[in-house]
Order: C-alpha cells, then structure tokens, then sequence
C-alpha cells in the first residue's frame, strides 16, 4: 500500500485535487483491487467506521459501489434514499445532514441533483462529505475511476502517460457533471480534452472554463483521438427543445462502429452509465470488447471507491 | 429635539446637486422644512448640530426597496426596513408591490401608508402592481391607487412577459402620466436559470440566464415606448445590452429611464464562487463586461439613479441548496459607501454620485423629496466621506443580513439621519 498522506477531510470536486494525488490515489485503489478477486472478499481495513450513503437521486451503480467498497473494507454501511427519508416531510437537506452527523458517522457519500449541495454542507458542518454527484457540478469518483481505467490501457496505447493523450467526451455536456470532473481531472493528469456535442449541449465559454477545445460534428470531435468518452441523453431533453428527436440525435451524435473507425486504431470507448443504446451508442460499439470498456470501469469504480473511503476514514492516512 | 423646534447644521460641506451647491455652510431647519442654506442668522434657542469634517446632503431616496409587510414579515418589516434605510442615511423609499397581499388595490396602499405612519421612520412610497396578483394579465387600477398614494407601478418580481399587456400599462398611464417600472427579464430565457450564463456557470454547473434576457426585454418595451408614448423605466438593470438600448431611447428623446443596484456595478457573477447564496439575486450579478458597462452609462449620464432593491430574506430562505435560495440582497445600509466608490474610482463627481440617489428618483417619482431647497421638507444625511469601516452582516440595523458586500472594505460612514428635522438615526458609538 502507498504511503497515505492525504490531508483532505471531503471529495468534493476535482477542481483542486492535484497530479501527485491522482496518482497516489490510483496506486491505493489498485492496491484494494486485488480484494475483489479473492474468494473472501473482505478485508478488515475499515472495521468499526460509520459509512452513511445518502442518496437523494436515483442511482443503482454508484450506490451500490461505495456500498460494496464500504462493506468489502468491513464498515458499516447505512444506505438512505430520499423515498425512505423525511424529506419527503419537507426536510431541509441541512438539517437531514444535521442530523446524521449527530450519530457521528465517518462520512457521508451524498449525491443531490442541485450543484453545489455538497459545498454547502461541508461549509455549515463538520462531517466528512464524499460527492456521490451534485447536479450538472462535480462527480469526483467517476472521474477518478475513468483516469484509473485509461490509465490501465495506457500500455495497449503505446503511452507512458497522459501527456497528450487525447480524450474526446461526447454528447449532453451541459447536463453532465461527469464532463465537468473528468475534464479537470484529465486536464491535470496532462490529456488533451475535447468536447464534442450538439451547440444546444454544450455549455456557455466552455472553452475558457474547462480549458478543452468543442467539436460540433462527431466525425472531427473523434478524429484520432485516444479515448472517446459517451455520456448519457436523458430523455426528457427533447421536452425542452435541446435537440429534436432521439432519431436525428443518434443519427448525427451517436458512436456507431463507421465513427469510432475515425479514432485512434488503440482507441476505447467509455460511458459512465447507464448507457442508453440506439440514443448515444450503437450496441455493436458498446458490446465490442476490443474497444469498450464500460464494464472495466465498473470494476474500477469499486476499487476507487474503496481508495477513497479508506483514504477519508482512517485518520492515519490523513495526517 | 421637537419636530417644531430649531436645528442649525453647522459648518459642514453642504452637497446639494439639485441646488447645484458644494460648499462649506450652515443649514437652518425650523418646523421640519429647510429654513435657509449658507449663512442664516440663528434664533437664540436653535439646537446646533456640528457638521465640521462631514458631508451634509440631502435624505438619500431609494426608488427600489422591498419593505415585505404586509404578508412577509418574517423576512422584514416597514419598521425594520425604515430603521436600515434611516442607518443608511436613506431617508425616503419606494416600497415594491410583491408583497401578500399585493399592493394591487388602493387598500393595501392605504394599509402600507398606515404602517409606515405608526412603525416607519423615514418615508414610505408604495409602488402599485401593474397587474392585478403580479399575474401579468389584468391591468390594477392605476387613477385609484395613484389617488391611495401610490408613485408608480410594477409588477418588479416578476416581468410583464406579455406584450400585449405592457402595450396597454405604458398607454393606459399616460392618462395619469405615471411611470411604468419593468422587471426586465424574459421569463423563458431565464428559465431554470439560477446565476448569469458565463465562465463560472459553466464551471459551477448551475444552469445560466444570458444577458439577452434583459437587453430583448428592454428592446421590446421600447418599441412599445415609441408606439404608446408611456413613462417608462428599468429597474435594476445589469447588462451592457440593455444599458445600449436605454441610451438610444433617450438619444431618440423617448421617456425612458433606468436604475442600477450598487451589487450590479460593484459585484460580478465571480461572487457566486463557492455557491454563495447571499449573492443570489434576479437579475443575477453579471460579467465584468458588463459591469464595467454599468460603470460607463453611470458616468456618461445614461443612468437615473442608483437603487438598491433591497430585498431582506429570512436566514432559512437562504441556507439551502444554491438554485433553491431565494432571490436578493439588503442593500440599504451599504448604498451610501458602494456608490462612493464611484467618486473614488474618478467615474464622478460626489455631486454627481448624490444626484442619482436623491433628487432625480425623486423627480422620477415625482416626490418632494431629494433636496435642500428652503420650504421642502429637512430631509438631510450627515456623513463622514472619508471614514473607512468593514460591512458586517452581523451589524445591519434591519433584520436581514443577507448582504453581498459582508466583509468588504468601504469609506463613507453616516453619522446622522434626519426625516423632516426630527433625527431619526445617530452612529452608535462603541
């Protein structure tokens, strides 16, 4: 296991989290990898800690990842769901986290569909906070995750690292907090990030804020690049006249085998899930093992998670 | 002091821009009227106020303050609000109408004069609704509600989307001559919209409203100037785009005028770092581009006066999720020192800076109030141009502390407030 000298008390966003950390972080997760194949498939590493996963959006992969990540380590795992709590009473969320922190838990993984949730509970009070994703924000754990599996493939790529590497993430940008991190992230590590999506998705002086160049056609967003990264069409985007139809979206956006045969001939293909096939990606690409990759990325949400669960509960990996 | 005694300010700078006066004199106030400027002869028995080292000026006249009473009173009311604005040297307000029930009918206007009788200590105006319930459809009755004391009409809060229904305001006020307030921001370009659209929306990941949602409704309403001929006015306005559109109206010599808030041209959207809710407000802090806009129509003279849109919010409306905390930020307490900036940075003189916070809302709304011509009413600030402090939320006289400005270095400190001779603010020493 690597040294841990990690001094943060929350992950809140990728915004602040350095090269040397990232890295540090890969190496702590790869370590915990090996825990997910044994036949016991526990480790008494976090025996006596308090997880509470507080979830006030749907979510199945990342929930049960810092789940399992949490129970794997022997934690003590508590999931609640906005149905099962009392915001339904008219809770304010302050006070919900108020709360939990009475009972004094380890950390609090909280995903919120409104940006800057966790900000705002990590500056009011004093739990440790992981975010699970706020809103259009931050998803600080998927970006960690998709860093760690390009950077397993790197040696298929012919690379030592991230220098240069380029990594187009396609699609709903503006509505993705995955973009958001992941391109702070990959910017760190040294890739090159392009966005690539419809003018209605992308958001306002991206260029400027994210440090990425923007492609609105698929076939010159992809050209050569390294990884292409599909993100998710939430359905009710065509309610709010973001784009026409799934037909004409898939027809101009999606990552069929035709476009993907622009990239890189190393090239992987990556979607946070859940994927919505015919909408963004073709099923040939998605079940293409060769290139696709979206299952590794499970995979390595959990290790990650673990990672990061470790690195904020034990006090020693603190100091 | 009795309000039908004798009070001499004594030998401040007096500043009296509707007089067009800046020098070192003495102002003789008897009965609550402005008796004489300059160098009166003094009854005997006259209370001396030494205004040595300090500026002596006119009430400052706020047009855009929303008091909350009647319906909201838990995020403030005409007491607390007339007790900030008398701490900020402000000594007359114009209260907006979204309040429950709204000021949409001559007897909430009657209700809203009677509060500020008995509870207010400086002086309230209302501003009736334009529609009826700030719903945008049926116009309020304009002649009644002016006769009830009303100065001017807004439905500020909410916009008047439909342009059919402004065409009918700005021509139907004509009758009345009274001026129509605009809340300029197109419903639709707003949208789930919660900060402007730039750099740090995108960075923050909370959904933008662009510019254009000010500037295309500030450009339709002045077609509809020009096809009605109607008294028109921006409130708050926070964009270059809108700032061109107001310049060329008055190029053309329509009736159209504007105001901006002190957060517009001192603050930008970068406040909102860190999802700070006290810097949540509609319209939203814009661009640097646009500030320094602001700045320009303030010193070129397209701007008619600086209002606050004081907006007090209880603690609980802001302490929540960013997009979900409510609109707005006090503002009269801080008005005086964030517009002095204005003659610091060199954009203008201090008579200027005055002008545009005391006898042109004034005239604007077409109340005596905003100067110190002998025989209006002794409305006066004192206050020390050059002292510095730092705002502190914690220390505001009303009742809401959801200031942007908490901890910002300012000069400009009021040491007294008078409304009609009586004071009705003193520094508090500490």
């Amino acid at each position: 296991m690597s040294a841990n000298h990690w001094n943060r008390k929350h992950l809140l966003s990728m915004r602040d989290i350095g090269r040397g950390e990232i890295l540090s972080i890969l190496d702590t997760a790869a370590s915990f990898r090996e825990v997910n194949h044994r036949d016991i498939k526990k480790v008494p590493t976090l025996r006596g800690k308090t997880i509470i996963n507080l979830f006030y959006e749907n979510s199945t992969r990342t929930r049960t990842s810092f789940e399992l990540a949490g129970k794997r380590m022997s934690a003590d795992v508590i999931n609640m769901s906005v149905a099962s709590s009392s915001v339904k009473k008219g809770e304010t969320l302050i006070d919900t986290l108020a709360t939990l922190q009475a009972m004094n838990p380890d950390v609090v993984v909280v995903r919120h569909s409104e940006s800057g949730a966790q900000e705002f509970l990590a500056r009011n009070l004093n739990a440790a906070i992981i975010n699970a994703g706020d809103g259009r924000h931050a998803h600080p754990t998927q970006a960690l995750l998709d860093i760690l599996t390009i950077h397993d493939h790197l040696p298929n790529m012919g690379r030592e690292d991230f220098q240069g590497l380029k990594v187009a993430i396609c699609g709903d940008i503006l509505h993705s907090r995955v973009a958001r991190s992941n391109a702070q992230g990959l910017a760190t590590m040294g890739a090159e990030v392009r966005f690539v999506g419809p003018p209605t998705l992308i958001p306002a002086k991206v260029e400027e804020a994210f440090n990425v160049k923007v492609f609105h056609r698929m076939e010159e967003g992809i050209a050569g690049v390294n990884v292409v990264m599909m993100l998710r069409l939430q359905q009710e985007r065509m309610a709010k006249a973001y784009v026409p139809s799934i037909r004409e979206y898939f027809h101009y956006w999606g990552l069929t085998k035709q476009r993907l045969a622009l990239a890189s001939a190393t090239a992987i293909v990556m979607h946070p899930g859940p994927m919505n096939r015919g909408v963004e990606i073709a099923s040939e690409v998605a079940d293409d093992l060769e290139r696709s990759v979206i299952l590794k990325q499970v995979a390595n949400g959990l290790a990650i998670r673990m990672a990061v669960l470790y690195r904020l509960c034990t006090p020693g990996s603190r100091s | 002091m009795e309000p039908g005694g004798c009070i001499l300010i004594k030998g401040g700078r007096v500043v009296d821009p509707a007089n067009n006066l800046d020098e070192t004199a003495d102002v003789l106030i008897e009965n609550g009227v402005i008796r004489a400027v300059g160098r009166p002869e003094v009854p005997s028995d006259c209370r001396i106020i030494d205004a040595d080292g300090l500026v002596v000026a006119p009430g400052l006249v706020d047009m855009h303050v929303h008091l909350r009473e009647p319906g909201y009173e838990y995020k403030g009311t005409i007491a607390s609000g007339t007790r900030s604005a008398a701490a900020g040297g402000v000594t007359s307000v114009a209260a907006m109408p979204n309040t429950r029930p709204v000021t949409d009918d001559p007897s909430v206007v009657g209700h809203v004069l009677d509060k500020a009788r008995v509870g207010g200590v400086v002086n309230v105006y209302p501003v009736g609704a334009i529609t009826k319930g700030l719903k945008g459809v049926e116009l309020t009755e304009f002649g009644l509600m002016l006769e009830a004391g009303c100065v001017a009409f807004s439905d500020d809060g909410a916009t008047v989307a439909d342009a059919g229904v402004m065409r009918r305001a700005l021509e139907y006020a004509r009758a009345f001559g009274a001026l129509i307030i605009q809340h300029a921001e197109d419903p639709s370009l707003v949208s789930e919209g919660c900060m402007n659209e730039g750099v740090t929306s995108s960075r923050l990941g909370l959904p933008g409203i662009p510019a254009e949602s000010e500037s295309i409704m500030v450009d339709r309403d002045i077609r509809l100037v020009q096809l009605t001929g109607g008294r028109y006015h921006v409130a708050h306005l926070s964009t270059a785009g809108a700032l061109e559109a107001v310049a060329g109206a008055q190029a053309k010599g329509l009736p159209v005028t504007c105001e901006v808030a002190p957060h517009h041209f001192s603050l930008t959207e970068e406040a909102v770092n860190g999802y700070d809710t006290y810097a949540k407000m509609a319209p939203p802090l814009r661009s640097e581009f646009d500030r320094k806009a602001l700045l320009e129509g303030l010193a070129r003279g397209t701007v008619s006066a600086i209002a606050t849109d004081h907006a007090p919010h209880d603690e609980d409306s802001k302490k929540v999720e960013f997009c979900c905390a409510a609109n707005g930020v006090v503002g009269l307490e801080t008005l005086l020192p964030v517009s002095l900036e204005l003659v610091a940075g060199g954009i203008m003189t201090l008579s200027q800076c005055l002008a545009l916070m005391t006898w042109k809302p004034a005239r604007l709304l077409g109340i005596q109030r905003g100067v110190l011509t002998p025989g209006f009413p002794a409305d006066v600030v004192l206050f020390d141009l050059m002292e510095a402090w730092q705002v502190d939320s914690g220390r505001l006289h009303g009742s809401a502390r959801n200031t942007p400005f908490h901890g910002r270095k300012v000069r400009g400190r009021v040491k007294k407030t008078l409304v009609s001779g009586k004071i009705v603010f003193e520094e508090e020493k500490y």
